[in-house]
């Protein structure tokens, strides 16, 4: 459990004057990530993606930390690769400090184009956080969609139009797949939850292996909400078990927030311009198949958690 | 046949692969991340052996793809190791991106290469196609006529690409080199040790008390003048390459420069080729020259840098000469090779000589002795004017209706 004032005390390591959106989730994902971290020195890897355009123009960069971006698929094989570095550099005596290695990826660079990238390094072992900042499409081009954006939402390639009405298919479960690795621990947390994420992330870095933790994380212009409205979206997200807050740490899965009331999917989807289209009346039926995926899934999410295994 | 030229060392009957394999064992990189392709395998088999032995103090990541193989030596050389990966052909290809963002970042990753056809169709034997694609990455690039090349090779570019801060890449030719067991001289560990020194890097992540940004985002008021420095960085590599190379001739004996000359200096007629060929044309130089005709060879061992003046200067007195690309170019014009050569001559002023273009060897297809001297042939009536110069390309040993 973190405590707000020991955390207001660890060093903000990615600054203001960055160039991300109002309203944007990744800037709020990085900053507690850090935070998180503490005292400790870290690496940070990134994906390209709204992260890193936005925070590395050159001359300038918000990072406070050393920082590497190299391309879009391969975050988690670079990290691979610092982290080895840092492992021979070691035990040669050429590096004394205790270094952590954190990679941040959007849902495209993770679920999609660098999907084969981390499930190499999970399988391998290197110790390294990865947080996939899950905004549900590729927002950084200009919101199409990602095989982590959900059924019914409207993108610029699968967009609501008079014959279909935004993504057919249901989002991937990467967490599933990622917990399938059999890593020490993987997680799904959200914005707008600091003592969630952060305690996720403090448990992450003290793993000795490869930690994953998938953060929904609301994008203002992809999602079409007020900038005000991020949290209570974020929230509901968890309040309507579309996106459940859990954890799976050595293959014991735990649900880290319960709901007290179990809400309808619509109050999550009626806040956002993407949804707009399920809302009339001859759609019902894609907000009836939501709530019934909804429903089984969270079902056998509460299943794992009481077995304490995975079923 | 290698003869001893340093004194403290031995020779062993060794095949490309593995002497390649030795010399990353003496040299000891502190990162291998590769991915195993024929016919390059066998290096990246036998570093894993040393690492499973715990003779090298380096570390190696066996991982899913040639495109993590190159994104995580490069990512090891940012964190401040001295990285290095191998690969051939159809690796080579899927790590394209990566090669251009290596060079960009001005990162001296070391890469053993192995040429061979690329797809489709897909075809495992020797040709330059691989490499000859990746030209103009921002690679220095330096080609070996056989095995003991190799090793020198990749011992001079790992000293090299540091100083330059440019990625190196050393290729043999698959299977004619990297399989092929030949006798090579190898130095005493300790001596390649103290020749490659320890990688400083002035600045790397892992520097946690200097922290840094790496790979920024870059637009139209920076961009430019970066991608200039980059192909600048290449031009003065030059200068890099043969300091090394005398520096590694006064350590070891043996002498390297950015080309071979075989009795080129009064040449008529002469033949421009990379790779393993080399060896074949020489002994057809040889034989040409006891019958009293003027034959001459150039082999260009750098090929990026391109050392544009001075092969100019070297072919200016040749009244005809073959430039043999070991690759195609699909460009509607000619191949790698030719263009890079005809164009330096062209811009030095050097328009005596006439230039013809052949292509050979391509996916591994012979080029006999005998299709040497048939080159040479054409040559000689060319430059006798019994015959007139072909125009555009042509190929050597194919079936074409």
């Amino acid at each position: 459990m973190a405590n707000l004032r020991e955390l207001s005390k660890n060093p903000v390591r990615i600054t203001g004057g960055h160039r991300l959106c109002a309203g944007c989730g990744a800037g709020i994902v990085t900053r507690q990530t850090l935070i998180a971290a503490g005292d400790t020195p870290v690496v940070v890897i990134n994906a390209t993606g709204c992260l890193e355009v936005s925070t590395t123009i050159f001359p300038y960069s918000a990072w406070k930390s050393p920082y590497f971006h190299s391309a879009f698929e391969n975050a988690a094989a670079t990290c691979s690769g610092v982290e080895t570095a840092y492992r021979s550099l070691k035990a040669q005596g050429k590096i004394k400090d205790d270094i952590r290695f954190i990679t941040f990826g959007g849902d495209g660079g993770t679920y999609d184009i660098g999907l084969q990238s981390l499930s190499g390094a999970m399988e391998r072992g290197h110790r390294m956080l990865y947080v996939c900042y899950n905004n549900e499409a590729y927002m950084n081009t200009g919101i199409q969609r990602s095989s982590a954006t959900p059924k019914g939402a409207h993108t610029t390639t699968a967009p609501a139009g008079k014959k279909r009405q935004g993504k057919p298919q249901n989002k991937k479960d990467l967490t599933q797949i990622i917990a399938a690795h059999n890593i020490p621990y993987v997680a799904q947390s959200y914005v707008g939850n600091w003592n969630d994420f952060i305690t996720k992330v403090q448990k992450a870095l003290s793993v000795d292996g490869p930690s994953f933790i998938n953060i929904l994380t609301p994008c203002r212009l992809g999602w079409s909400y007020k900038p005000e409205d991020i949290m209570d979206i974020a929230r509901l997200a968890v309040e309507t078990c579309i996106w459940p807050s859990y954890e799976v740490e050595n293959g014991v899965y735990k649900i880290n927030v319960k709901p007290r009331e179990k809400k309808p999917v619509t109050e999550f989807l009626k806040l956002q311009g993407r949804f707009k289209h399920l809302f009339k009346p001859e759609n019902a039926y894609i907000l009836e198949e939501i709530q019934k995926d909804v429903d089984e899934k969270w079902s056998l999410l509460q299943c794992r958690a009481e077995t304490g295994r995975q079923a | 046949m290698i003869k001893k030229v340093y004194s403290k060392s031995k020779l062993v009957a060794k095949t490309g692969n593995e002497v390649i394999a030795e010399a990353l064992r003496q040299i000891e990189p502190d990162v291998i991340a590769a991915y195993p392709i024929t016919p390059a395998t066998e290096i990246v088999q036998i570093f894993s052996q040393f690492v499973a032995d715990g003779v090298v103090k380096s570390e190696y990541i066996a991982v899913e793809s040639e495109h993590s193989a190159i994104s995580a030596t490069i990512a090891a050389s940012a964190a401040g190791a001295r990285a290095m990966t191998s690969t051939s052909s159809q690796g080579l290809s899927l790590m394209w991106e990566m090669l251009y963002i290596a060079a960009g970042l001005r990162l001296p990753v070391i890469m053993a290469e192995v040429n061979r056809a690329i797809s489709a169709p897909i075809n495992i034997n020797a040709d330059h196609s691989d490499t000859m694609g990746t030209r103009d990455a921002g690679w220095i690039q330096i080609y070996s006529e056989n095995s003991q090349e190799a090793y020198d090779n990749i011992i001079q570019v790992t000293r090299i690409a540091e100083k330059a801060k440019l990625p190196a890449m050393v290729t043999m030719d698959g299977f004619i080199t990297s399989h092929c067991m030949e006798v090579v001289e190898v130095y005493p560990d300790a001596d390649v040790k103290t020749f490659v020194g320890e990688y400083k890097p002035e600045r790397y992540l892992l520097d946690i008390k200097k922290p840094y940004t790496l790979g920024a985002i870059d637009l139209q008021d920076y961009y430019f003048e970066h991608r200039y420095q980059l192909a600048q960085a290449v031009r003065d590599a030059k200068d890099i390459i043969l300091d090394i190379a005398g520096e590694f001739e006064r350590t070891f004996g043996r002498k390297y420069g950015f080309y071979e000359k075989y009795m080129l200096d009064d040449a008529e007629v002469a033949i421009v080729i990379i790779g393993s060929t080399a060896g074949n044309v020489k002994a057809v130089v040889k034989e040409l020259r006891e019958k009293g005709i003027k034959a001459g060879l150039l082999k260009i061992r750098v090929y990026r840098p391109f050392p544009s003046e001075q092969i100019a200067k070297e072919l200016a007195h040749v009244k005809v000469i073959a430039v043999m690309d070991r690759s195609d170019s699909c460009s509607g014009a000619f191949p790698p090779i030719y263009s890079d050569l005809t164009a330096s001559l062209y811009s030095a002023g050097v328009v005596g000589p006439k230039i013809l273009s052949y292509v050979y060897g391509i996916g591994g297809r012979e080029f006999s002795s005998e299709q040497i001297v048939d080159v040479y042939e054409k040559l000689g009536k060319v430059a006798s004017g019994a015959e007139k110069p072909f125009k555009g390309v042509e190929y050597i040993n194919i079936r074409i209706k």
